[in-house]
C-alpha cells in the first residue's frame, strides 16, 4: 500500500518528540478518528529554529509529520505557513488516497503551532 | 529476517495432502461431473465421495451438504435464501452485532428491501445472551443467524442453547461456523442448527470453496439459479479439485483436531501471558475462559497507539498479524466487534489480532513478543497521548 519512501520515513522518523523551550504548539485531529498530531516549534527572529512532532496515528501520519517538520526547519514563519499538504505528499513520493488526510493534518498542525506562537507574542508570553 | 505468519484467521496454507489429492482433478480427471459420459462419471464420483466425507466429519447426511464458492456465499445464501423462502410468513431476522460482514452486510442489504433486522448486543467478552434472543423473537421472525465463533476476538457463542430457543418458537437457526470448523469439534445434529456455513481455506483447505449445510426438511430458496447441480439448489459447474481438496483438508483437520488445538492454544497462552506481563496499558479482548474461545486467537488493544502503525512495524520485523482497526480496511470506523464489547473508540484503533497455526513454533512466539515490546515502546514514545 505504501511506497518505499513512506516506509523508510516511518521506519526511522526524524524530529520525533517535543522541542525543549518550544514557543509554539499545535495539536490537531482526535482519538476517535484515529489520528492526533502535535507539533512543537522553537521560533527565533521569525525563523523556525526547531520543529518536532508527536503522532498517534497510522504509518502515513507518522511519515507526514516527520517529513513536514523536516521541511520547515530553517524556514521563515511565512514559508512554514505556506507549506501545503501537496508538497508533503510530493516529498513522500505519494500517499494512498485514503491517507491524504494525514498530510492535511501535518499542514494544519504547523498552522496551529504558528498561530499559537503569534498568540504568545501578542500576549507577551512568548519565551 | 524471519518470516512469521500469525494471521491464520485470515487464511491458512493449503495442506500438502489436500494439494496432492486435488492435482489429478485439474488435468487428467477434468470431466464435468454433470456430464453423462465416463469423464463426467469420474468427476461425479469424486464429488460424491467428497460430499460423503464432509458430511461424516460434521455428523450430517451427504444430501445436506451444498457446495459453494466460499464462506461468504454460504452465509449470503443462508440469510437471503431463508428471507426469500419465508417472506410470506414474515420479514424479521435476528442476528448479532458482531457478525462477520458476510452476514452483517447481507442483513443490511435486506433492510433496504423491506426486511427488519434485530442486531443482538453482546457482553464485554462478546457473548450473546440467550435471554436477549428469546426476547427479540416475534411472530414474524423467520431466521436467527448467530456466528459460531467470532473472527476478531475468538469468542465461541452458546450455539446449542441459542438454536434451542429459536426452535422453541419455530424459527430457523443458521450459524456461520467459518472460524470454528477445524478448530472446534461439533456435530450438526447435536448442535441442533438448521444451517451452517464453512470455508475450506480456514482449515488448510483450498481458497474458493465453502459449504452450506442445510438440514434435510428445511425448505430453502436457491441462491444461484442455473443447472441441476447441488440438487438444483446451486447452479454452476462443480469445482471438482476444490471440493476434493476441501474434503481431504477437513478430514485431516478433524483427525488431528484435539492435538492441533492443544498445541495452538499452548502457543497462544504463552503469547498472552508474556504480553500481559511485559506490556502495560493493554486490553485483552474476547472470552477470558479459554474453553469458550478459539484456540488460535489472541486480540489485544494497546492504549495510546494506533493499530496500523503497530501492524506495519510488525511487518517490518517479519511478523504478519492483522489490525482490528480501521485503517487497514480503508474505513475510518474502528471495528464494530470491539466497540460492541465496550472497547473505547480511541483504544479500539490500537487493536491487533494474532491468530496462530499448527506450523508456528514457540521460538516464533517469543520473537514476536520481543519485537512487540520494542514496537509498543517506540510508538508510545512518539504518541502525544502517552504521558509516562
Amino acid at each position: 500500500m505504501y511506497n518505499e519512501k513512506v516506509m523508510e520515513v516511518f521506519k526511522d522518523p526524524k524530529n520525533m518528540g517535543e522541542v525543549e523551550n518550544y514557543n509554539g504548539i499545535g495539536t490537531v485531529g482526535n482519538e476517535v478518528c484515529g489520528d492526533i498530531m502535535q507539533i512543537t516549534l522553537r521560533i527565533e527572529d521569525n525563523i523556525i529554529k526547531d520543529a518536532k512532532f508527536k503522532t498517534f496515528g497510522c504509518a502515513a501520519a507518522v511519515a507526514s509529520s516527520s517529513t513536514a517538520t523536516g521541511m520547515i526547519i530553517g524556514k521563515t514563519v511565512e514559508e512554514a505557513l505556506a507549506l501545503t499538504n501537496k508538497e508533503v505528499i510530493e516529498e513522500l513520493q505519494g500517499l494512498p488516497p485514503q491517507k491524504i488526510h494525514c498530510s492535511v493534518l501535518a499542514e494544519e498542525a504547523i498552522r496551529e503551532a504558528v498561530n499559537d506562537y503569534r498568540r504568545r507574542v501578542a500576549e507577551g508570553t512568548a519565551k | 529476517m524471519q518470516s512469521i505468519y500469525l494471521d491464520h484467521a485470515a487464511t491458512t496454507p493449503l495442506s500438502e495432502k489436500a494439494f496432492e489429492a486435488m492435482k489429478p482433478y485439474f488435468t487428467e480427471v477434468f470431466g464435468n461431473p454433470n456430464s453423462q459420459h465416463v469423464y463426467g462419471r469420474e468427476g461425479a464420483k469424486a464429488v460424491n465421495d467428497a460430499r460423503q466425507l464432509i458430511a461424516s466429519c460434521i455428523g450430517a447426511k451427504p444430501s445436506e451438504i451444498y457446495f459453494t464458492s466460499c464462506g461468504t456465499e454460504a452465509d449470503n445464501w443462508a440469510v437471503k435464501g431463508a428471507a426469500l423462502q419465508y417472506q410470506s410468513k414474515g420479514k424479521h431476522i435476528i442476528t448479532s452485532i458482531i457478525e462477520h460482514p458476510a452476514v452483517y452486510t447481507t442483513c443490511k442489504q435486506l433492510e433496504k428491501y423491506g426486511w427488519e433486522v434485530t442486531y443482538l448486543p453482546v457482553d464485554n467478552e462478546g457473548f450473546v445472551n440467550p435471554s436477549d434472543l428469546e426476547a427479540a423473537i416475534r411472530e414474524d421472525t423467520v431466521l436467527v443467524s448467530i456466528m459460531f465463533a467470532n473472527n476478531e476476538i475468538g469468542t465461541i457463542e452458546p450455539i446449542k442453547e441459542l438454536a434451542e430457543i429459536a426452535h422453541k418458537h419455530g424459527v430457523l437457526f443458521h450459524t456461520d461456523a467459518v472460524q470454528a470448523t477445524g478448530a472446534v469439534r461439533y456435530d450438526v445434529k447435536d448442535l441442533g442448527v438448521d444451517m451452517l456455513s464453512m470455508s475450506a481455506h480456514k482449515f488448510y483447505g483450498p481458497k474458493g470453496m465453502g459449504v452450506l449445510y442445510i438440514r434435510n426438511g428445511v425448505k430453502m430458496e436457491k441462491f444461484l439459479s442455473g443447472g441441476e447441480q447441488e440438487r438444483a439448489h446451486r447452479g454452476g459447474t462443480s469445482n471438482t479439485p476444490g471440493i476434493v481438496g476441501m474434503s481431504v483438508a477437513l478430514e485431516e483437520a478433524m483427525a488431528n483436531l484435539e492435538e492441533d488445538a492443544k498445541y495452538v492454544a499452548s502457543l497462544r497462552d504463552h503469547f498472552v501471558s508474556r504480553v500481559c506481563a511485559e506490556i502495560d496499558d493493554i486490553m485483552y479482548n474476547g472470552a477470558k475462559d479459554t474453553s469458550k474461545r478459539l484456540p488460535n486467537n489472541a486480540s489485544f488493544s494497546f492504549r495510546y497507539i494506533e493499530g496500523e502503525s503497530i501492524l506495519f512495524s510488525l511487518d517490518l520485523a517479519g511478523i504478519s498479524a492483522s489490525s482490528g482497526s480501521a485503517c487497514s480496511s480503508g474505513s475510518l470506523e474502528p471495528s464494530r466487534t470491539l466497540l460492541a464489547i465496550g472497547v473505547p473508540v480511541g483504544t479500539a484503533h490500537g487493536s491487533i489480532r494474532f491468530t496462530f497455526g499448527k506450523h508456528n513454533t514457540m521460538e516464533q512466539v517469543d520473537y514476536t513478543v520481543d519485537e512487540l515490546v520494542k514496537i509498543v515502546k517506540k510508538l508510545r514514545a512518539m504518541s502525544p497521548l502517552y504521558k509516562k
